[in-house]
């Protein structure tokens, strides 16, 4: 199945690097083993130093943020306890997680039903409809923030939740549809045909046989999905303008210190290790639900 | 169970082709009916025709009683067998079989019944918590078969099941098939391009050309009483040697030699006989032998040439031996559309060759000349225009 390997291997590039160069070191052959070590410590060190940088920071009380030292010479958590107390964080962190999951969910669920038409029907106007969805995902957002601002305050959708889910909707329907138009292409469609014959609706073919065997692309694009919502910044700093909508990626640009004489970097860095955190479970826990070839031995290959 | 009618069934795409030109077919209630022809031949667009797959341009389609023609597969009750088996690989053996009866609504305790007896008869008892991925492709097409089974829909529908078999688990199968189609008593469509499969599974076999039924018959009258050339070219292996021939009166002149009509075909002619007529005679493999193994008495019913035998193949219990002729092209134009249908390597130049089937023992040398004997008593007639076979013997 290739769509599933091209999936997990985006998702293994883009946020678990390190893991992925060491099992391809590790299948090479003895003689280009030291080659593909250092490689892979030459990679990793480039991809992982500016976290650990972070981390770094985050863990230093606010007088050593400036000392230059990576290990941290007084290690407190007290930033991770100033930003969960503040409420500057908490609640971005609320609106965060709840904007992305909705967000997702809904993408998922309806682009799962777009999909699964645009892989079994041919109808007029197919291919428009995938190069528009395309094109839509190719928009560069900063061109339709201004028009969006002015329409959001008219409509009262500014600051508020669904002022943020809509314009993510924009541009993670069209992820969502592309990525699982590729795997229901994949599943045989004598499986389905199969099962209507078994005596099955289209509807309980779908739910029974075809989503269960998606269910690797469904997570490969609910992931990508929620990915984008949870780093987007230009949309959250532009539609929101207090507590109620903000997400953490436009909160921490507002955050204040204790005093007014330090710069908050300590806070800061926590709570880019806090809103970092999520993201790497995600992908842990459902990498091998992602790569796990599901459709092995359905048909004779 | 039920019976299958078919009326007129025709299948044409968008594009003004069609797959399936009026088929008129009865399967009784209870009969293995086998659907067979070279691909494109239509057999398998027709049997998703029968199962609801393919939508009927034209015609009437009853299962039963009921006509079938806007029905959902789903409300047709049939089960069907995919060539690639179509397993849901999700699900365990277990629940694979016991699909169709969960979403039948069936109640857990009967379900689970039915699905033991199925793996029972199947020999799938220990593979039931398995998925099809650990399966190998013999317990695969058993488990397609199971979700058949455990169902008992009006027929079974099995589409070119053995194709993605080995050769010997082909056989296991076909047997297996047989039995399971015998004890269950289930009416059965079933399509193949394998003629064996046909000839030895079937209650009836209908051959497909083009998306026209050429012959619907037991197996033993396609064999002997082909309706047209295509059919004695089709059924056989080897293939039935079609040569050209010139009737007169109730000789037949052939290429390597003259023989005399037999007295029932001569009457079955009747008066098509007038004058000169050219026609295609048909002689099965087995119907030549080398001259010294025939024994007297019955060598006068047949007709005895000099030829020579360019190659042999000699397989224990049975002998070919080819042998090449000259005149063969007068026929050749009919004869290439043929082969072209068939699949089968089309003859060059106008030297032809005949395949003979000898006995074992005979002392026929490669290179050398041998007299041989044909039994002009099972010589088959066709008209070279039209390729509908003449005088046909009557059918058993």
């Amino acid at each position: 199945m290739t769509a599933s390997t091209i999936g997990a291997e985006r998702i293994g590039a883009t946020t678990a690097p390190a893991k992925a160069g060491t099992t391809k070191g590790a299948a090479k052959q003895p003689g280009s083993g030291a080659i593909w070590k250092i490689g892979t410590a030459v990679i990793v060190a480039y991809a992982l130093f500016p976290v650990l940088w972070i981390l770094s920071l985050s863990l230093k009380p606010a007088a050593d943020v400036g000392d230059g030292k990576l290990i941290p010479t007084n290690p407190s958590l007290g930033n991770y306890r100033d930003i969960f107390t503040s409420g500057e964080f908490v609640r971005p962190l609320i609106n965060s997680i709840g904007i992305s999951l909705i967000t997702t969910a809904i993408a998922v669920v309806i682009a799962a039903f777009a999909a699964y038409a645009i892989a079994r029907l041919d109808f007029p106007g197919k291919a428009l409809l995938l190069s528009g969805a395309l094109a839509i995902a190719m928009f560069p957002p900063v061109s339709i923030i201004g028009p969006l601002f002015n329409i959001w305050r008219a409509t009262g959708l500014y600051d508020t939740w669904p002022g943020l889910i809509l314009p993510y909707m924009t541009f993670a329907l069209p992820l969502a549809i592309w990525t699982l138009a590729a795997f229901f292409r994949e599943i045989p469609w004598d499986l389905e045909q199969a099962a209507q014959v078994d005596g099955a609706t289209p509807y309980q073919a779908f739910r029974k046989v075809i989503l269960p065997l998606a269910l690797p692309g469904v997570f490969t694009s609910a992931i990508i999905v929620f990915i984008f919502c949870w780093n987007d910044f230009l949309f959250a700093i532009s539609l929101t303008s207090t507590e109620a909508a903000r997400t953490v990626p436009a909160a921490t640009a507002f955050f204040t210190a204790s005093s007014n004489f330090i710069n908050p970097t300590g806070q800061i860095a926590a709570a880019a290790i806090v809103v970092t955190v999520p993201i790497i479970i995600m992908v842990l826990v459902f990498q091998r639900r992602i790569v796990a070839g599901l459709t092995a031995g359905a048909v004779k290959g | 169970m039920a019976a299958i009618t078919m009326r007129g069934i025709t299948k044409r795409y968008a594009d003004g082709t069609e797959a399936v030109k009026s088929v008129d077919l009865d399967i009784a209630d209870g009969e293995f009916v086998i659907l067979v022809g070279p691909s494109g031949c239509g057999k398998s667009t027709l049997l998703r025709m029968i199962v609801g797959l393919e939508d009927i341009s034209d015609g009437e389609m009853r299962i039963g009683d009921d006509i079938v023609n806007d029905r959902a597969p789903k409300d047709r009750d049939l089960a069907m067998v995919f060539q690639n088996y179509a397993l849901y690989p999700h699900l365990s053996v277990r629940e694979n079989m016991a699909f169709p009866l969960r979403l039948q609504k069936v109640p857990e305790a009967e379900i689970m019944k039915r699905v033991e007896e199925a793996a029972a008869v199947l020999e799938l008892t220990e593979n039931l918590d398995r998925k099809p991925a650990n399966l190998s492709g013999g317990q695969r097409q058993r488990v397609a078969m199971g979700r058949a089974i455990v169902r008992d829909p009006k027929a079974f529908l099995f589409d070119e099941p053995l194709s993605n078999l080995d050769a010997n688990l082909r056989v296991q199968m076909r047997t297996e098939i047989a039995r399971i189609q015998k004890k269950y008593g289930t009416t059965t469509v079933y399509v193949t391009h394998d003629q064996t499969e046909a000839m030895t599974l079937a209650d009836r076999v209908a051959v497909l050309r083009k998306g026209v039924v050429q012959q619907v018959d037991s197996p033993r009258n396609l064999y002997n009483s082909p309706a047209n050339l295509f059919v004695a070219g089709f059924i056989g292996s080897p293939s039935m040697n079609l040569v050209p021939g010139l009737l007169t009166g109730t000789s037949l002149q052939l290429p390597f030699g003259t023989l005399e009509l037999p007295s029932d075909v001569a009457q079955r002619l009747g008066n098509a006989q007038a004058g000169e007529r050219q026609v295609i005679v048909g002689i099965r493999p087995e119907h030549f032998e080398d001259a010294s193994m025939v024994s007297d008495d019955v060598k006068g019913q047949g007709m005895l040439f000099q030829n020579r035998i360019e190659n042999i193949e000699w397989l224990g219990s049975e002998l070919y031996a080819y042998l090449p002729y000259t005149g063969g092209d007068a026929i050749g134009r009919q004869l290439d559309q043929l082969a072209g249908d068939l699949d089968m390597e089309q003859s060059s130049g106008d030297e032809s060759q005949l395949v003979a089937r000898l006995d074992a023992a005979s002392r026929v040398r490669e290179g050398e000349d041998a007299e041989i004997w044909l039994d002009s008593r099972k010589i088959h007639l066709f008209d070279p225009e039209t390729g509908e076979a003449l005088a046909r013997p009557p059918v058993a």
